[in-house]
C-alpha cells in the first residue's frame, strides 16, 4: 500500500510499504477515508521529538471504514465507519477506568523504554515516537488498530467525514483545554496560537459559556477565522499581548490561559524566543516555551493555565516563583479523546457546531509531501489539511 | 492479508534540492569549523597569514555556528550568513596574496573556491529563501465567514455549558472493571 513515511527532518515521502496485517485479537484494520495533517506532525516533520526512526508511517488524525476484525473484536464488523482516536487505549487498565486514557496503561508496547524516560509510562499513539509505541500511522491507505474493540468512534450514518475526522484530535484537544479552564460565565479565556487546535479551543470556551475569549497569533489569516469563531483577536506583530490583555480585563488578567502553540513557539518574535532558538541550535535546550512564559506572567492571581500545546523535553527560564506565588493552576496533557468524543458527536450530530470549517486545503494522500511544506510554512493561507487516500 | 492495493511504484518526498545542498553546506561549514579551530597555525602558514591564528580560530567558531543553523528546520539564515562568512574569508585571504610562490599558489587556489562555495550559498539561500516565503498582506485569505456554528457566535454561547458543570468532567470517577 502507499502512506507518508517519515525518512528524517523535512524528509516525508509518498511511497510503498507493507500492508499491515491483524497481529492481535482485538484488531482491526480500516481502509481510511480521510487523514489530517496535524501540526503536532510538524513536529515530527522537523524532528524536534525524539524516537522516531526512518520507515515510520506517520499520521494520527483519520477515520475510515473496517474491512478486517480480530477474533475477539466484538465490538467491530466489516464495513462499519469509524474515527480513530490519536490515543490508542485498553479500556480496562486503572487509567482507562478512570478516563485517563491518554496515559492508557498496557497500550504502550515500548513501555520498558518510556517507563524510563518518562518515570512511568503513557499510552500508545498512531504516527508518532517510538516512545509511544511506534504504531504505523493512519496517513496511509489502510491502518491496523490495535485495541480497536475500544480505540473507536463508530460514526452514525448522515454525517460526513470532514464533518467527524477531528473527532479524533484537534476537536477533542481544543475542547479538554476549554474543559480544563473551568469556565465560568464571567472569564476570560486567552487562547495563544490560532492554528486547528487553537480554532477548536475558541468555540469550545465560547460553547462553555466564556464572557470573552481572545485569540494571539500573528497571521491575519488565522485571525479572520478566529474572529469569526468569536474571538477577540491580538496580533502580536501589532501590539503588545500583555498590555492589550490587561486591557481587555480592568488590569487583573485572564482568569483562564490556554497554550495551542507548544514546543515550537515563533523563534524571532520576542527576545526570549531568540535565546531559546540560539540554545536550541546549540542543542542545550528542546523547546522554546515563550507563551508558557507569557501565560504565567499575564494570568490573573488564582487563575488556570490549560496546555494543549505539545512540549519534548527540556525548558529554560520558566519562572516558576511566578507560577507558586500566583498560585496559578497548571493542567496539561495529550488528550483522553475517548473521554470527550461522545458528548462532541452529539454536538456534532445536533448542529450546534460543525468542525470542517477549519479545512482549507485539501488533497490526495500522494499531495502529502507538498502539504507538509505548504502546512510548514503556512503558504496559501494553509490552516488544516485533509488528504484522502 | 492479501495485497490491498496496486501502486504504482511512484515516490514523492518533501525534501528539496535546496535542502540537500544546505546539509551538505552546513556539514562542510562545521568540517571548517573544526579544521580552523583545531590546526589554526598550519591553516596560517600554508595560506601565508602567519600572526593570524586567532582571526583564523574565531572564523572556525563561526563556521561551526553557521554549520549547526544550517542543519536546523530553518537553515536559509545560516546559509545567508555563510555567504557573508564567505565575503570576509576572501578579503581575509586576499592579504595571503602578498606572499611568495607556493603560498601565494595556495592562497589562489583557496580563494577560487571559497570564491565557488559563495556562488552556492548565495544560490541555495536564494532557493531557501523562495520555497519558504509567504506573502505578508497580498493574497491572503480571509475566514470571517468561517465560524463553524449554525447561529452566530453570540447565540452559541454556553449553549454547551452543562458539560462544564459536571463535576467528573476534569477528574472523572473510576469505573468499574
Amino acid at each position: 500500500m502507499k502512506a507518508l513515511v517519515w525518512h528524517g527532518k523535512k524528509d516525508i515521502r509518498y511511497e510503498t510499504v507493507p500492508d499491515p496485517e491483524i497481529e492481535e485479537p482485538r484488531d482491526a484494520i480500516i481502509k481510511v477515508t480521510a487523514c489530517a495533517i496535524c501540526g503536532s506532525d510538524l513536529h515530527l516533520f522537523h524532528n524536534m521529538i525524539p524516537g522516531m526512526e526512518p520507515g515510520d508511517v506517520v499520521g494520527h488524525e483519520f477515520m475510515g471504514e473496517v474491512i478486517e476484525v480480530g477474533p475477539e473484536n466484538k465490538a467491530l464488523r466489516k464495513g462499519d465507519r469509524i474515527v480513530v482516536p490519536f490515543t490508542i487505549i485498553c479500556g480496562e487498565c486503572d487509567q482507562c477506568r478512570r478516563g485517563n486514557f491518554s496515559v492508557c496503561e498496557r497500550s504502550n508496547r515500548n513501555k520498558d523504554v518510556a517507563d524510563k524516560i518518562f518515570g512511568h509510562r503513557t499510552a500508545g499513539l498512531f504516527g508518532y515516537t517510538h516512545l509511544t509505541g511506534g504504531y504505523q500511522g493512519g496517513q496511509a491507505e489502510y491502518v491496523r488498530i490495535p485495541f480497536a474493540d475500544k480505540t473507536h468512534v463508530k460514526i452514525p450514518d448522515g454525517l460526513s467525514d470532514e464533518q467527524v475526522l477531528f473527532l479524533g484530535d484537534i476537536f477533542p484537544t481544543g475542547w479538554q483545554a476549554a474543559i480544563q479552564c473551568d469556565i465560568e460565565p464571567t472569564d476570560t479565556v486567552a487562547i495563544w496560537g490560532a492554528g486547528p487546535v487553537g480554532q477548536m479551543a475558541i468555540r469550545s470556551a465560547i460553547l462553555l459559556g466564556a464572557k470573552q475569549v481572545v485569540a494571539i497569533d500573528n497571521l491575519p489569516e488565522r485571525l479572520s477565522m478566529a474572529a469569526a469563531g468569536g474571538a477577540i483577536t491580538i496580533n502580536f506583530d501589532d501590539e503588545s499581548v500583555i498590555e492589550r490583555l490587561n486591557e481587555l480585563t480592568d488590569g487583573k488578567g485572564p482568569e483562564k490561559c490556554i497554550d495551542a502553540v507548544g514546543m515550537e513557539a515563533h523563534a524571532t518574535a520576542t527576545l526570549d524566543s531568540v535565546y531559546d532558538r540560539v540554545k536550541q541550535a546549540a542543542m542545550l535546550e528542546t523547546d522554546r516555551p515563550h507563551v508558557l512564559r507569557e501565560m504565567i506572567y499575564v494570568c490573573r492571581p488564582a487563575g488556570i493555565l490549560s496546555i494543549p500545546g505539545v512540549y519534548a523535553g527540556l525548558i529554560d527560564k520558566l519562572p516558576f516563583g511566578m507560577l507558586m506565588n500566583k498560585g496559578l493552576t497548571v493542567r496539561t496533557g495529550q488528550t483522553h479523546v475517548n473521554r470527550w468524543t461522545s458528548e462532541l458527536l452529539s454536538l456534532i450530530a445536533d448542529g450546534q457546531i460543525d468542525p470542517s470549517f477549519v479545512i482549507t486545503h485539501r488533497g490526495d494522500l500522494a499531495d502529502g509531501p507538498d502539504m507538509y511544506r505548504m502546512f510548514e510554512n503556512k503558504q496559501d493561507s494553509c490552516i488544516k489539511v485533509v488528504l484522502r487516500p | 492479508m492479501n495485497q490491498l492495493h496496486h501502486d504504482d511504484g511512484g515516490t514523492r518526498g518533501s525534501l528539496t534540492s535546496a535542502d540537500r545542498i544546505a546539509r551538505s553546506l552546513g556539514w562542510l561549514s562545521i568540517g571548517l569549523g573544526v579544521a580552523e579551530l583545531a590546526a589554526p597555525r598550519l591553516l596560517a602558514r600554508s595560506l601565508g597569514l602567519e600572526g593570524k591564528e586567532r582571526l583564523i580560530r574565531a572564523y572556525g567558531a563561526r563556521e561551526m555556528v553557521s554549520g549547526v543553523g544550517a542543519l536546523s528546520a530553518n537553515p536559509a539564515p545560516a546559509i545567508w550568513s555563510r555567504a557573508g562568512g564567505d565575503a570576509l574569508d576572501l578579503a581575509t585571504l586576499a592579504r595571503g596574496l602578498k606572499a611568495d610562490g607556493g603560498r601565494r599558489r595556495n592562497v589562489g587556489i583557496a580563494m577560487a573556491a571559497v570564491a565557488g562555495i559563495a556562488a552556492i550559498d548565495i544560490a541555495c539561500a536564494s532557493m531557501l529563501t523562495a520555497q519558504n516565503r509567504r506573502p505578508k498582506t497580498g493574497g491572503l485569505r480571509d475566514y470571517s465567514g468561517r465560524s463553524g456554528f449554525p447561529q452566530p457566535p453570540e447565540a452559541m454561547r454556553g449553549k454547551a455549558a452543562r458539560v462544564a458543570a459536571q463535576p467528573s468532567a476534569v477528574m472523572p470517577q473510576m469505573q468499574p472493571a
